[in-house]
C-alpha cells in the first residue's frame, strides 16, 4: 500500500494505436503513446491501481500507479569500455615530444 | 461545457492556443501566403542585442571562457602539411548555469514570460534546453513544465535522455515523459491550453536573440586577443537556432567575413519516429534527423514561423560520425583536461578535421561545449549501444552504419569531413515552402523572400520554381 502524499510515478495512455496520427512507421503505429509523470499521491492506493496525483505545478492528473519514490537508475553504463582508455594513451604518446 | 480534448480537436485549436502562449501575433509578419518579414519579427523581440547582454549577465548566463585548445591544435598541426593546422579555440558554454549554451536561449524567453505576466513556462524538448528553461524559471520564480520524448514502448530510455530528464527535475521542473512519436506536440498544446503558461519555444525570436550574444562574444574576444576576426566558426546544427543566433551575432559585431559552418552527426537510415530505432542512436540531438529536415523546412517547429533559419546563414555543412565524436570527446578530456559533451563536441570533431586543411595562421572557433556526467558520457552511451547489439570498436569511421556500428577512428587522421550539398538543401527548402504554404504561383515579393531564405540568386530561385511547375506572376514581378 502506498500512502497518500507519497512522491510517485504514474503511467497513462495518451493515444491508443488507432487514435495515433498517420505517417508513423508501423512499429510506432501499433503501440500506444504513453506518458509517465511524477507527483504526490492524493489517496492511499496499491501499485497498479488508477490514482490521482498532484504534480509540482499543482496540476491534478490521473493514471496507473507504477512507482513509489521513483529513483534514477541510469549511470555510466553496465560495462566499462576499455577502448576509450586507449584513445588518451595513444594521443598523449603522439604529443610526447611537444611536452619534452 | 468541457472542451473536446481529442487529437483532432486540440490540433484544430493550434493557432488560438499558440497565440495566447507566445504573447506575439505572428500574423502581422505575414506578407503574402508564402513570404513573411523575418527581420521585422526579430526587431519586434523588443530586446536589443545590448539589452540581451544585460539580461543574461543578471541571469548569470554568457560571458563564458574562450579556451585555446593548445594540444588539439598541436595534434592537428602534427598531422598536417607544413604551415597548416589552424588555431582551435573552444567557447566553454558548459560554464553556463545549467551547463550549455541553451541558457542563452532560455534566459530571454523566460525573461519575456515574466515580463508579460505569465505564471509559468512550458517547453517541448529532449535536449539541454529543458534544463536551461528549468534553470531560468527557477531564477525568475516561475513554474516550469518540460514535455520530453523519453522512452520506447517498452519503457526503455537512452541514458542521455534520462539524464536530461533528471536535470530538469533537479532544477524544479515538472517533466512529462512520453514514448516515441510526433504527437508529443498534441500533449504540448494540451498543457499550454490547460496551464495558460508561456510557450518558451526554442524557435521563438526571443530564443534566437538570446544566442546572438554568443556570436558577439566570440567576435569581440577573438579581435581583442588576436587582432582579427575568426576565420571560421563551427556550430553543431540540429533545429538551426544555434547556428542562426551565432551567425547573427557575428554579423551584428561586423564579422561579415567569418565563415559559418554547420555540423551534424550522421544518423542517416534511422527513423526519428521509430519506436525501434529510438534506442539505436547514441546522440539525441545535433544529428541529421533534425539537422536536415529543419534546414530544409524550419517552420516544422512549435511556432508558426521559426526564427531559426539555418540556410540564411550557413556557409558550409559537414557530417561527422558517432564514433568520431566519442573519440574527440575523449581527446578533449585527455589532451585539454576538459571533460565535456559528448553531443556538444559534434562541431569540435569537424573542427579538428577542418583545422588540418587550413593555414596555421587561421583561427577556428568551436562555439560550444556542454556539461557531462552519468548518462551523458561516452561510457554510458557506448555501453548502452553494445547492450543493444551495436558493434563498438576501432576502425575506419567511413564504414560506420548508424544503428549497426560505432567505429572509433583507428587514428586521428581518419576523422573525416563529409560536405553536404547545400544547393540541394536550398532546393528542398523552396519546394517545402511552396508545398506547405500551398502556393500555386509566386509574386515579386515571394521571389525576394526565397532568395533571402536560400541566399540563392534570382536565377536559382526561378529555375527551382520552374522545375516545380510554379509560375512567377509576371505583372506583379514587373511592379516589384
Amino acid at each position: 500500500m502506498v500512502k497518500s502524499d507519497t512522491w510517485v510515478e504514474i503511467r497513462e495512455i495518451i493515444l491508443r494505436p488507432e487514435e495515433r496520427t498517420g505517417n508513423l512507421p508501423p512499429e510506432t503505429q501499433r503501440v500506444p503513446l504513453e506518458m509517465r509523470l511524477k507527483g504526490f499521491l492524493l489517496k492511499e492506493a496499491r501499485l497498479g491501481e488508477q490514482v490521482e496525483i498532484r504534480t509540482l505545478t499543482g496540476r491534478r492528473v490521473t493514471g496507473t500507479l507504477t512507482r513509489e519514490n521513483p529513483t534514477y537508475d541510469y549511470g555510466y553504463g553496465k560495462e566499462f569500455i576499455p577502448e576509450l582508455l586507449e584513445i588518451g594513451i595513444t594521443l598523449r604518446a603522439l604529443l610526447e615530444d611537444e611536452h619534452a | 461545457m468541457h472542451k473536446d480534448m481529442s487529437y483532432g480537436a486540440v490540433m484544430g485549436r493550434k493557432n488560438e492556443i499558440m497565440k495566447k502562449a507566445l504573447g506575439m501575433d505572428y500574423a502581422r509578419y505575414e506578407e503574402t501566403p508564402l513570404a513573411f518579414d523575418y527581420e521585422a519579427m526579430m526587431k519586434d523581440v523588443g530586446i536589443t542585442l545590448e539589452e540581451a547582454v544585460v539580461i543574461q549577465r543578471e541571469a548569470a548566463v554568457g560571458n563564458t571562457p574562450l579556451i585555446e585548445a593548445k594540444n588539439l591544435t598541436a595534434l592537428a598541426r602534427k598531422l598536417s602539411p607544413e604551415g597548416y593546422g589552424a588555431q582551435i579555440l573552444i567557447k566553454d558554454e558548459a560554464a553556463n548555469p545549467s551547463g550549455s549554451f541553451k541558457d542563452r536561449r532560455a534566459s530571454l524567453a523566460v525573461h519575456m514570460a515574466k515580463k508579460l505576466g505569465y505564471k509559468g513556462v512550458v517547453t517541448a524538448t529532449s535536449g539541454n534546453y529543458g534544463a536551461a528553461v528549468a534553470s531560468q524559471a527557477a531564477r525568475y520564480g516561475l513554474q516550469c513544465i518540460v514535455v520530453q520524448e523519453c522512452y520506447d514502448s517498452r519503457g526503455e530510455g537512452q541514458p542521455e535522455i534520462l539524464e536530461k530528464q533528471r536535470k530538469c527535475e533537479a532544477l524544479g521542473a515538472e517533466v512529462i515523459q512520453l514514448t516515441v512519436g510526433p504527437e508529443l506536440f498534441y500533449t504540448f498544446l494540451k498543457i499550454l491550453e490547460e496551464t495558460e503558461y508561456f510557450n518558451a519555444s526554442l524557435y521563438s525570436a526571443y530564443g534566437i536573440r538570446g544566442v546572438e550574444t554568443l556570436g558577439l562574444e566570440i567576435a569581440e574576444e577573438v579581435r581583442r586577443r588576436y587582432g582579427k576576426d575568426p576565420d571560421v566558426v563551427l556550430a553543431t546544427h540540429a533545429g538551426g537556432g544555434n547556428l542562426t543566433g551565432t551567425a547573427r551575432g557575428l554579423q551584428a559585431a561586423g564579422a561579415w567575413n567569418t565563415k559559418v559552418v554547420g555540423v551534424s552527426v550522421d544518423l542517416s537510415g534511422l527513423h526519428m519516429a521509430s519506436d525501434v530505432d529510438f534506442n539505436k542512436k547514441s546522440f539525441t540531438t545535433g544529428h541529421t534527423g533534425f539537422g536536415i529536415p529543419f534546414a530544409a523546412y524550419p517552420d516544422r517547429s512549435d511556432v508558426p514561423r521559426s526564427a531559426a533559419r539555418a540556410l540564411r546563414y550557413m556557409d558550409e555543412y559537414y557530417l561527422v560520425k558517432q564514433g568520431e565524436v566519442f573519440y574527440m570527446t575523449e581527446a578533449l578530456a585527455q589532451l585539454e583536461g576538459m571533460e565535456r559533451g559528448p553531443a556538444g563536441n559534434t562541431s569540435l570533431t569537424a573542427a579538428f578535421a577542418l583545422a588540418r586543411t587550413l593555414k596555421s595562421t587561421d583561427i577556428l572557433v568551436v562555439q560550444e561545449t556542454e556539461y557531462t556526467g552519468a548518462g551523458k558520457h561516452p561510457l554510458a552511451q557506448l555501453a548502452f549501444a553494445r547492450d543493444h547489439g551495436i558493434t563498438v570498436g576501432f576502425g575506419n569511421p567511413e564504414e560506420e552504419i548508424p544503428g549497426k556500428s560505432i567505429i572509433l577512428p583507428a587514428s586521428p587522421e581518419l576523422i573525416g569531413l563529409r560536405p553536404q550539398d547545400l544547393e540541394s538543401l536550398r532546393r528542398s527548402l523552396i519546394k517545402n515552402l511552396v508545398t506547405q504554404r500551398q502556393v500555386t504561383q509566386v509574386t515579386a515579393r515571394d521571389l525576394e523572400f526565397l532568395q533571402e531564405e536560400t541566399r540563392g540568386s534570382e536565377e536559382f530561385v526561378v529555375k527551382t520554381l520552374e522545375e516545380l511547375g510554379i509560375p512567377v506572376c509576371a505583372e506583379d514581378a514587373k511592379r516589384g
